[in-house]
């Protein structure tokens, strides 16, 4: 499963490379929201993969079940979850903007700060 | 620790300049040549009590780990070196007062000069090979301060800036040499490495440091072909040319290579390049001085063949030879420091230093005339002054080399001829005949103006008449520094009729001679301007273009403006180095126990990878995007199997926001188009997919790393006992790293923030908001 995962993210990484090369504004985008995917399925794959028990501590005890996921992985990927949609959101506001005020999503159209 | 203050303390001084200058007014100058002065009075107590070879040394740890510490020694060779800095460094500080009264600019000046004495006594002082490097280094940057003083005129700037680039490149050169120079001899002290220097000669490394030092050296002291610097580097006001150019900054050079000599000298190698760099530099020096007009222009040519005869007498490496180096060196330094002077007091009076427009000054500046006269008979190595002992001692060491004893006297003969003439076409031809037009218009200089060359002009004359008890004390000390041992120095005028004196007598009459007729001996010289095309200083010349557009070029390839070309240069540099540290060190994958892949898992996976790719290909805008949340909820779908539930609920609720997002904004924008033509997309699409393949390989290579011990241990443990919580990667993310989330939220807020304002506040027309 983790050569499958390795598969996995690479291709993500190299679609989204992929889109991030190209001209149009959009395909940038969608681009990085693919990165940042393959990204978090990286972290979760080089944390190591545990089947099923989440890491959550039963009542009266102190310590989960044994086998489960490693939590810290977990933790990393949550935050970059929020903080990948907080940039796309920004990202994809700015090209919204970009392209009303330029009327075009080209980025070799945009060569001057001046519109 | 007395070594250090000494050391420092003009650099001490120098940022309260301007502060001095505005209550000394116009004595700052002479407040300015007290520290030296100081520095000059407190070594001269040393004077006569290193004779035998004693040294008086300081030595602090700096960067213990790289073996850089801060060790000084004073010797016999550092103190003629370092009473030459602070004496002429005391004269041109008074002079420089006078010289360039009334400039705004003399505060900082005087602190450039006060910051550079620093750096010069740094470098004689220095044990420790990598201080004096910094040393060496810090006399680079103030002499580009100094020569690029009148800032104004395109000409300092690009001299200063030639002078920069060709001792800085040759600092690199020489920071090369020294740190191979300490791994082949395990010490950066300088006595460590001389003791152990049949080792460090014999080793295979030796040719290389050597050639890399005397780059070093060579470029500083302005030897053949790196001489080109230094005649520009007169665009510098006279005193600093006096000082820097002729006194001490380009005999750093020279010091650097009689320190090293007992560590390096002795081989085929040191000794053939050295003394061949050095002869052939000074015969070009004096050929070269016939193709100026300009006073100072002469005299820079006149001191680059004085650095190559001393190149030349280190070279040689005889007891005979390093007397004479000294002698010339000490000699030197008070008869082309006088007329470098003398130079800039005409100039100051007649508002040329031009030889076509000034003749017949004597009338009007008759002491800066004699002044000229004494220094000039010294310079052309006249009984009963100090630059005939000079002369008579090189001639003398060059008679007895131990080889290629007969090319080099011609060489050394030849050169004095000229020396001689020069002398002549310094301090004759603008004094004598006809007064012209611009000397007419002169007077005699102010004060400090010729007082100051007077004093060194009669010292040359002084030690002369008296060399055993004036300059035997600071010679014997220096020589004995050089070859290892006590030297007894005996210094007269007189020592029969020998072939030095015969070749002395020659070299001076033949020199009259031709001054007689240098007219014509210049039109001959002339001749050799058309080699310039092909010289050196074109070379140097055509390195700069070459770098200019290079660097154009570059700078054009690389910061684009385009992000795409950003993202290629990253990725293929990525893809390049990821992939070549793979390939060294092999693929290893630790075995390691995997789990096995169940259907759904599969099919999670390949409708990942699918829709990750209907997403690239897709023309349109909605397929795209419904694609994108496809992989979006597969990865989550992937959490959920593999024990990551909050992982899972977040994604599904970032996805769907995404989502809106991407709708809400695409509707309105226009329609995917094709814009890059086939060979681009071909060319990116394999440069992706290198990074993907990178990708992988580096997961599968990560998972099989095991370092350390994990972390998450300790999480685990602590999460119902420290944090009072029974889901741990909330407590990670609220308790143990709360800070981190924070960071998060905040960074959330700015994004939501920038959102608002560029969807919601639209400016009017006419472009402002």
């Amino acid at each position: 499963m983790e050569i499958l995962l390795a598969i996995v993210v690479g291709c993500l990484v190299a679609t989204g490379l992929y889109m991030m090369m190209r001209r149009s504004m959009l395909k940038l985008a969608i681009g990085l929201s693919l990165l940042s995917h393959g990204a978090n399925l990286l972290i979760f794959t080089a944390g190591g993969l545990t089947r099923g028990q989440p890491p959550l501590i039963p009542q009266g005890e102190t310590l989960p079940p044994a086998p489960y996921a490693d939590p810290l992985p977990q933790a990393l990927i949550l935050t970059a979850i929020v903080i990948s949609f907080g940039l796309l959101a920004f990202t994809i506001a700015l090209i919204y903007r970009a392209c009303h005020v330029t009327g075009t999503d080209d980025l070799d159209q945009l060569t001057t700060t001046e519109t | 620790m007395d070594l250090l203050v000494a050391v420092l303390a003009p650099l001490a001084v120098a940022p309260l300049m301007p502060l001095v200058r505005r209550f000394a007014g116009r004595h700052v100058g002479d407040v300015a040549a007290a520290i030296p002065l100081a520095i000059a009075v407190y070594f001269a107590r040393y004077v006569g009590t290193l004779g035998d070879g004693q040294s008086v040394a300081f030595r602090r740890a700096w960067v213990p780990e790289i073996g850089l510490s801060l060790s000084l020694r004073l010797d016999g060779l550092s103190l003629l070196f370092v009473l030459l800095i602070s004496g002429i460094g005391a004269l041109v500080c008074v002079y420089a007062g006078g010289y360039l009264a009334g400039n705004r600019r003399l505060g900082s000046f005087f602190g450039s000069l006060l910051a550079f004495m620093t750096a010069m006594l740094g470098i004689v002082l220095a044990e420790n090979l990598l201080t004096l490097y910094v040393f060496w280094e810090f006399t680079t940057l103030t002499s580009f301060l100094l020569i690029s003083f009148e800032h104004e005129r395109q000409a300092a700037r690009a001299a200063a800036m030639q002078a920069l680039l060709t001792t800085a490149a040759g600092g690199l050169c020489l920071l090369a040499g020294v740190i191979l120079l300490g791994l082949i001899g395990g010490s950066f002290e300088i006595t460590e490495l001389i003791e152990r220097g049949d080792a460090v000669r014999a080793h295979r490394l030796y040719p290389a440091a050597v050639i890399l030092i005397l780059l070093g050296a060579f470029t500083k002291s302005a030897q053949f072909p790196f001489h080109y610097w230094l005649p520009n580097a007169m665009a510098a006001p006279t005193p600093v040319s006096a000082y820097l150019h002729s006194a001490t900054m380009v005999k750093a050079g020279v010091y650097l290579l009689a320190r090293l000599s007992p560590l390096l000298g002795g081989t085929d190698l040191w000794t053939v390049t050295v003394t061949g760099v050095g002869a052939v530099t000074m015969v070009v020096g004096t050929v070269l001085a016939f193709t100026s007009y300009d006073m100072k222009g002469i005299l820079a040519y006149l001191t680059i063949n004085v650095l190559g005869t001393l190149t030349m007498l280190i070279g040689l490496g005889t007891e005979l030879a390093a007397e004479a180096a000294m002698i010339y060196l000490l000699a030197h330094a008070l008869y082309k420091g006088a007329l470098f002077l003398v130079t800039g007091a005409v100039d100051h009076a007649a508002h040329s230093r031009d030889l076509r427009e000034l003749s017949g000054l004597r009338h009007r500046m008759p002491l800066t005339a004699l002044i000229a006269a004494l220094a000039a008979l010294s310079m052309a190595g006249v009984v009963p002054f100090f630059g005939f002992l000079a002369k008579e001692s090189y001639l003398h060491a060059v008679v007895e080399a131990p080889r290629m004893w007969p090319l080099l006297t011609f060489a050394a003969v030849v050169a004095s001829v000229l020396v001689v003439a020069g002398a002549g076409l310094v301090a004759v031809a603008p004094f004598f005949g006809t007064l012209s037009e611009k000397a007419d218009r002169a007077h005699e200089a102010g004060f400090r103006l010729w007082f100051v060359p007077a004093l060194l002009a009669v010292a040359g004359l002084a030690a002369g008449l008296l060399p055993q008890t004036l300059a035997a004390p600071l010679v014997e000390p220096a020589v004995a520094a050089i070859v290892g041992e006590p030297v007894p120095l005996e210094l007269k005028l007189w020592h029969g009729v020998t072939l030095p004196l015969v070749l002395s007598v020659i070299a001076l009459a033949a020199g009259v001679a031709l001054y007689v007729s240098h007219e014509r001996v210049r039109s001959v010289f002339d001749g050799t301007r058309v080699l310039g095309g092909w010289g050196p200083a074109a070379w140097y010349d055509k390195g700069v273009t070459l770098l200019d557009v290079v660097a154009h070029w570059q700078t054009g390839f690389l910061q684009s403006g385009f992000l795409r070309t950003y993202v290629t240069v990253i990725l293929a540099m990525t893809a390049g180095l990821a992939g070549l540290m793979i390939t060294h060190f092999g693929l290893t994958f630790v075995e390691r126990e995997t789990i096995g892949v169940r259907w759904h898992e599969g099919i999670a996976a390949g409708l990942i990878v699918a829709a990750a790719f209907v997403a690239v290909r897709s023309t349109s805008r909605m397929r795209a995007v419904v694609a994108l949340t496809i992989v979006g909820f597969g990865v989550s779908w992937i959490f959920v199997l593999f024990g990551g539930p909050d992982l899972a609920m977040t994604q599904i609720v970032v996805e769907t926001l995404t989502t809106l997002l991407f709708v809400f904004a695409f509707y309105r924008l226009p329609k995917f188009s094709i814009l890059s033509d086939r060979a681009t997309r071909f060319r990116d699409a394999v440069l992706a997919s290198s990074v993907g393949i990178v990708m992988t390989l580096l997961i599968l290579l990560a998972t099989g790393v095991d370092q350390y011990e994990p972390t998450s241990e300790y999480y685990v443990r602590s999460s119902v006992t420290e944090a009072h919580g029974r889901n741990i990667v909330n407590v990670i993310l609220v308790d143990f790293r709360a800070l981190d989330t924070l960071g998060e939220i905040t960074v959330l807020s700015a994004a939501a923030v920038g959102v608002f304002v560029m969807v919601r506040l639209v400016a009017p027309k006419g472009g402002r908001s």
